[in-house]
């Protein structure tokens, strides 16, 4: 039987309960049998259609005359900014990094920005989907480096400035991009509790400071989950072979 | 004293100390990169959207500690594996 159940999700930020460490994954909204959807994944697939919707719209009509539209303007303005940042924090001219990047980015930040709405729980603030973001940074660093070093450029990588620091190297793969799951989960969850802790307390004017507060942070964790993907990627480069210079 | 108590007055204990020491040094790390980054960025104004990204790179991994202990804090009050074990004797 399919079952929706709304009831907890709607009592949960009334009642000013203060929220333990997954509760969003355990907060189930459909269940069919065995298999059940959480909130976390309904949300997720929200911003994911949000993200679309916006997207084919704008995209629809396309100009390069004198009237172009708001929409267009705006992520024009998006793209172009976020190209040069992936650019100059990677030093490298193509835009390779740019998709990885914009994607990243504008799934965090509409996530994160839509905590404005009441009964929107952030999927960012759930560690299952961190950490799936976090994966994604993991598989893209061996591709970016093999794909502009080659496999021995990149497994140089890791003796590198000695063999002795090999172990070191391997634990440094794996906790660099689990620390970025774990920066972008606490910072999400923090802003998240105390909000509905303050609310608990004073539950009028006071947790719209902190909300707006929130919308900062937000934005500012995107960004920086965005670069330190870019900058991950881009660690291992080619070989650059200095110009014999014959006079 | 029962188990529950002790249990949860460490808990509590715990996590306040965890969160109080934890972040001082990220804190004090965090104030020492901005000041730099302030102080080049007057220095030289025509990098300054270089230097301000940099710095919003390097304060997110100086936070890392701080978020480490903040992890531990919610572990230890919400997730405590100690309660199970309680619970279950």
């Amino acid at each position: 039987m399919l079952q929706v159940d709304f009831s907890q999700w709607f009592d949960l930020p009334q009642k000013g309960r203060v929220i333990g460490l997954n509760s969003f994954d355990t907060i189930h909204v459909l269940q069919y049998g065995d298999w059940y959807i959480n909130v976390t994944i309904l949300n997720s697939w929200v911003v994911m259609a949000l993200i679309t919707l916006i997207a084919w719209l704008t995209t629809r009509h396309l100009s390069t005359a004198q009237h172009v539209s708001k929409w267009q303007t705006a992520l024009e303005a998006l793209v172009l900014w976020l190209q040069r940042e992936a650019n100059e924090t990677s030093g490298s001219r193509t835009n390779q990094y740019l998709g990885m990047a914009m994607g990243l980015f504008c799934f965090i930040l509409v996530c994160n920005l839509l905590t404005f709405i009441p009964w929107f729980r952030p999927p960012t603030a759930s560690l299952s989907t961190t950490m799936a973001l976090a994966a994604v940074v993991f598989i893209a660093i061996p591709y970016f480096a093999i794909k502009n070093a080659g496999i021995k450029g990149y497994l140089r990588k890791f003796i590198e400035p000695v063999p002795l620091m090999l172990p070191m190297n391997i634990f440094s793969e794996f906790f660099s991009v689990f620390a970025m799951g774990l920066r972008l989960f606490g910072n999400m969850l923090s802003g998240v509790m105390f909000a509905s802790i303050l609310s608990a307390f004073v539950p009028f004017i006071a947790p719209l400071t902190m909300q707006t507060l929130g919308l900062l942070t937000g934005s500012i964790q995107a960004y920086i989950f965005a670069l330190l993907a870019v900058v991950y990627s881009s660690s291992v480069k080619e070989e650059i072979v200095p110009e014999i210079i014959t006079t | 004293m029962d188990s529950y108590a002790i249990i949860g007055a460490v808990s509590v204990f715990g996590a306040c100390l965890c969160m109080g020491i934890g972040s001082i040094g990220s804190a004090l790390g965090e104030g020492r990169a901005a000041a730099a980054a302030l102080q080049a960025m007057a220095q030289q104004p025509d990098e300054a959207n270089r230097i301000r990204s940099t710095m919003f790179v390097t304060l997110a991994m100086l936070e890392t500690t701080a978020l480490y202990a903040m992890l531990i804090a919610f572990l230890t009050l919400y997730a405590n594996p100690f309660w199970n074990y309680a619970i279950n004797q």
